[in-house]
């Protein structure tokens, strides 16, 4: 019951900021609701006792990488932007398609709800998952892991390669 | 329904006490603060309101609470309201996790360090949401300051905390204390000289992150007025200002914690030393109840002398409740964090008025050349000692 | 001590992607010392690391062979290295190679000769290895975008071109996009299996309800983020503005590696977790193919820029292609694999004219730009007409194999009426072709300026021309490279 009750706050947190980050106008405003809409990822991470993940989700989402947003957006001037027109002439169309897609996979859901099977919630608390995170990204996931900072590493150097005047 | 008792009740009367405290204890640090300055320019600090201005924080708190509230006309009123609920509510949410002793904490949960560093970093969002919603110059660069500097040192204080995790290997605040007794060493001097370098580290990262002088760059009052805060006034002023000196107590807290053995007195496992739980909180408080009482005849006034022989005939009291063995067993730890806290404290406020501010381009350069590098280096050092100790 | 994360086998299977990784750290580092007249040696080290990845990769090769193993797997499963991943992998490295060799004068003329542009390209191949080995969600995923970073990056490596840098703008948003629908198909396909493991998916879909609803949603966005990739119909916007603006030589290297890489990842994808949905994904590859080769040969029709025009020539090819799947038989995997090694070689080999096109103070990717090549450098005007000719599939070229393999498979599995639709985009295709020939042949110079060929456009041309013609008239070792890297479709 409580358990319920929370996770559709976290699910109306959610929700209710992510259309508000894509209707306001003002960049600041939408990154706001971003952060919002991040954290009740992070309240429902904890929802599921995965409570390092949700540590983690603030940490990097709200702590690092919503600041560097803010950062950027307060750098670049966008009162120029804020004044325009948010959606051109076609917005009702986008809606009509977002609404179709979104039908459909409501409805896919809703006719292959016999073939979700869930395991039965552990009763009581889980044991502090924070190791078996550990364990599986150098375990299961080490090459993924290794990979990412290759990935990370072509980020940087583009990053660098985009933005320098003179390389 | 589990049976209501005082255990069950005990995090919740902490959570009113800390609120409710909080603030006062941060009108005293701030008093304390102003002393100390003081006394390093070789003035006399407040002296009018109170004995020895003992009761300038009350006069402040008063003054703040009935200033007029000015929202200035351009401002982005919804954010300029938010912006300062945002950074208070983090600070105090931060207590939440912080053991006082292994009886007085709130909760014990099992990222306790994570909750703590996820609260701080919330709470940047206060700051850089302040100044940006001011609209006006001083605050948006203060802002920006306060930005380019959280998520640089974030990332230093994060090296300085995994060299700790790595020691104890648990993210519990409770159990990092623990792993601390068991180890017979304060993480302070683990894998020495690598813990130190971690302490440095987290000293100074804790000092950016607090916007403490000399890495005070978001609220360099020579600079931009008072940075981020310049627009405030009144009692939001004043949260900021309470959230600031709480974080303060949150971050020397965490550094007590995880490098200075969180609650346990010096040197943990030396029994002949068991005398120091006793002769520590009860001779301190004797001292300044002593002082306090020596004191009284130079007050000019019979209200400050009334006031300040009160004081320290309740220090006295609490020196004989120290003494008493069933309150020390209980409270030891308590002293024992409070007065680790204090001399952190005392250290940040000594830096302060001892080091000129950092230019920005030599902060971010600290920050990027030379505390990441070595965090990293550290990091990795640690890891091989403890792999080669087993 | 880290025997129970990492065995040496482990290191073996990612030990081409650790050469090439620490090849180009090692461009970065040592692009720092070398003056701006020497910046050719970066391409120089990028060679040799392709060489020594090459090496590796024959090693592995004989000594699975030698221990009579035609699949090795690593890291529990998440990796795999066998016939299919070998092959594409030899068509990584070429494709690469080859545009190494036709980038250095470009470069030089552009003014933009930098050691990150080399380095970015031996990153992307790391990539492009974890897309062909892979057997794991995540890191097919992970290498996917490792790829695609570097090539963004690579689209807009002339900062001061306005298009250039549209290019790359367009193509990181519409990737990232692209990438983001995917990792929704993937994270469905995790919900509702419980394995991020290609097999283990594969395995739980077999055991799951036909006709189940979150199966096909879990489908169509997993093959519309593949799709996007390779830059079929409806999902091919990005690629003729990428194409158009991105450098010329980066332009051949994209239309060719990352088109493989994403080629290896869409059969692998659908070949091994998406194979218990045959029946579901069959029609909807049918409609996709011959929309594709639809848009893409008319489309090109109207063009007058090369680049462009190249660009939907690629996206038609990859109808073609991608019939060979719908056929799905022996015959079709292996004439996707020819197809594939065959269409690196002709379409590197037209690029390496375009490049050499590019000369000072011209940017020659206007059709009008190669007006009287003939007359100018006969010499590349015969090759360019070979390389056209095989990308319309005349017979005496390799480009005829290639298609000749995905007609008869189509013809095993009874697709006449898809066949005859390709045949007739055949004739279109031939049409856009020649206009370039009649340019080239039959009208005058517009410009005076001779053609840029530098030591390594010449090697370029050489190597593309010779492959071209060689896998068209002696065609069989190519048959059997090609029939070994068939990937069995999972039961």
């Amino acid at each position: 019951m409580l358990d319920q009750f929370f996770f559709y706050i976290f699910a109306s947190v959610i929700l209710l900021g992510g259309l508000l980050t894509i209707t306001r106008r003002s960049a600041v405003h939408s990154a706001i609701f971003l952060i919002a809409t991040l954290l009740g990822i992070a309240g429902l991470f904890l929802h599921l006792q995965a409570e390092f993940l949700a540590g983690v989700q603030v940490i990097l989402y709200v702590g690092g990488i919503m600041v560097l947003f803010l950062f950027v957006i307060m750098l670049v001037n966008l009162d120029q932007a804020a004044r325009q027109r948010q959606f051109n002439r076609q917005w009702w169309l986008a809606l009509l398609a977002a609404a179709a897609v979104c039908g459909e996979a409501l409805y896919g859901l809703y006719r292959g709800r016999g073939a979700f099977t869930f395991p039965g919630a552990v009763p009581g608390n889980m044991p502090p998952n924070t190791q078996a995170v550990g364990n599986a990204l150098y375990q299961n996931y080490m090459l993924p892991f290794e990979v990412a900072s290759i990935m990370l590493l072509v980020a940087m150097v583009g990053a660098v390669v985009m933005a320098k005047k003179r390389l | 329904m589990p049976p209501i008792t005082l255990a069950a009740l005990k995090p919740y009367i902490m959570m009113v006490l800390i609120v409710g405290i909080g603030p006062l204890g941060v009108g005293y640090l701030v008093l304390l603060e102003r002393k100390l300055m003081a006394d390093m320019q070789a003035r006399l600090g407040p002296m009018r309101v109170g004995p020895q201005g003992l009761l300038q924080p009350i006069a402040d708190a008063v003054k703040l609470l009935l200033k007029e509230d000015v929202i200035p006309g351009m401002v982005d009123k919804w954010v300029f309201w938010l912006a300062p609920c945002v950074t208070v509510t983090t600070a105090l949410a931060a207590f939440a996790v912080v053991p006082f002793s292994s009886d007085f904490v709130i909760t014990d949960v099992n990222i306790g360090v994570l909750a703590i560093l996820a609260l701080s970093s919330v709470g940047v969002l206060g700051i850089i949401l302040g100044g940006w919603a001011a609209n006006s110059h001083y605050p948006l660069l203060g802002s920006l300051r306060a930005t380019a500097q959280m998520v640089s040192y974030e990332v230093v204080m994060g090296f300085a905390v995994v060299a700790v995790l790595l020691m104890a290997g648990s993210l519990s605040m409770v159990e990092i204390v623990k792993a601390q007794a068991e180890s017979h060493r304060w993480f302070l001097f683990g894998a020495f000289p690598f813990g130190l370098i971690a302490f440095f580290m987290y000293y100074v990262a804790a000092m950016a992150e607090t916007n403490r002088s000399p890495f005070d760059l978001p609220e360099a009052e020579s600079e931009l007025v008072a940075g981020f805060m310049t627009e405030y006034s009144g009692f939001r002023w004043a949260l900021y200002f309470l959230a600031e000196y709480c974080n303060i107590i949150v971050v020397c807290s965490l550094a007590v914690t995880l490098f200075l053995g969180g609650w346990l007195r010096p040197f943990p496992s030396v029994t002949w030393l068991g005398w120091l739980d006793y002769a520590a909180p009860v001779g301190s408080f004797l001292l300044a109840g002593g002082l306090s009482l020596y004191l009284v005849k130079r007050q000019p006034r019979a209200f400050d002398q009334i006031v300040l022989a009160a004081v320290g005939l309740a220090l006295l009291a609490v020196a004989g409740l120290f003494a008493w063995p069933a309150f020390n067993a209980l409270f030891r730890g308590v002293f024992w964090f409070m007065a680790k806290i204090m001399v952190l404290v005392y250290s940040f406020m000594w830096v302060r008025f001892t080091f000129p501010r950092y230019r920005y381009d030599q902060l971010m350069r600290l920050g990027w050349r030379v505390m990441i590098p070595l965090g990293i280096v550290n990091v990795i050092a640690i890891g091989i000692v403890l792999v080669l100790k087993g | 001590m880290f025997n129970e994360f990492f065995s040496r086998q482990d290191l073996l299977l990612i030990k081409p992607a650790v050469l090439l990784a620490l090849f180009g750290c090692g461009i970065l580092l040592t692009d720092l010392l070398h003056e701006r007249r020497h910046k050719y040696l970066n391409a120089v080290t990028a060679l040799l690391g392709l060489g020594f990845t090459g090496v590796q990769l024959a090693l592995i090769q004989r000594a699975m062979s030698a221990a009579g193993y035609s699949e090795v797997s690593g890291f529990s499963g998440g990796l795999v290295v066998d016939g299919f991943a070998l092959y594409f992998t030899w068509i990584f490295l070429i494709a690469t190679a080859i545009a190494i060799l036709f980038s250095v004068r470009y470069l030089e003329v552009e003014n933009e000769h930098h050691g990150e542009y080399y380095a970015l390209m031996l990153f992307s191949l790391v990539g492009m290895y974890f897309l062909a080995t892979a057997m794991d969600l995540i890191t097919l995923f992970i290498g996917l975008e490792t790829m695609a970073l570097s090539v963004y990056v690579l689209a807009g490596f002339l900062r001061g071109d306005r298009r250039s840098n549209e290019a790359a703008m367009k193509y990181f948003l519409l990737g990232a996009f692209s990438s983001g629908i995917l990792a929704y198909g993937f994270s469905l396909l995790y919900g509702l299996t419980g394995s991020t493991n290609l097999r283990a998916v594969a395995d739980a879909l077999v055991a799951r309800p036909s006709g189940d609803p979150v199966v096909y949603l879990a489908l169509i966005t997993t093959a519309t983020g593949l799709l996007f990739k390779v830059a079929a119909v409806p999902f091919h916007q990005w690629a003729p503005d990428a194409y158009e603006g991105a450098p010329t030589s980066i332009t051949g290297f994209m239309s060719t590696a990352p088109k493989a890489a994403a080629f290896a990842f869409l059969l692998r994808v659908f070949l091994v977790p998406l194979a218990p949905l045959r029946p579901a994904w069959e029609g909807l590859l049918v409609v996709v193919c011959v929309l594709t080769m639809v848009v893409g040969n008319l489309a090109a029709i109207s063009q007058n820029n090369t680049k462009r025009l190249f660009a939907y020539s690629s996206i038609s090819h990859v109808g073609y292609m991608l019939l060979g799947l719908v056929a799905g038989n022996e015959t079709g995997l292996k004439g996707i694999a020819v197809y594939l090694l065959v269409y690196v070689f002709m379409n590197l080999g037209i690029f390496t004219v375009l490049v050499a096109l590019r000369r000072k103070d011209i940017i020659g990717d206007e059709i009008e730009d190669l007006s009287g090549l003939f007359f100018k450098n006969p010499v590349s005007a015969v090759f360019m007409l070979i390389f056209l000719l095989s990308l319309a599939g005349i017979p005496p070229t390799a480009g005829f194999l290639g298609k000749y393999f995905i007609f008869l498979s189509l013809i095993e599995t009874r697709h006449y009426v898809l066949a005859v639709i390709a045949v007739v985009f055949v004739v279109v295709a031939l049409y856009y072709y020649f206009r370039l020939v009649v340019m080239m042949f039959m009208r005058e110079a517009t410009d005076p300026e001779r053609l840029n060929i530098s030591p390594g456009v010449a090697v370029a041309l050489a190597i593309t021309l010779a492959m071209t013609l060689v896998i068209g008239i002696y065609p069989e070792p190519f048959i059997r490279l090609a029939a070994g890297s068939v990937l069995v479709p999972f039961r």
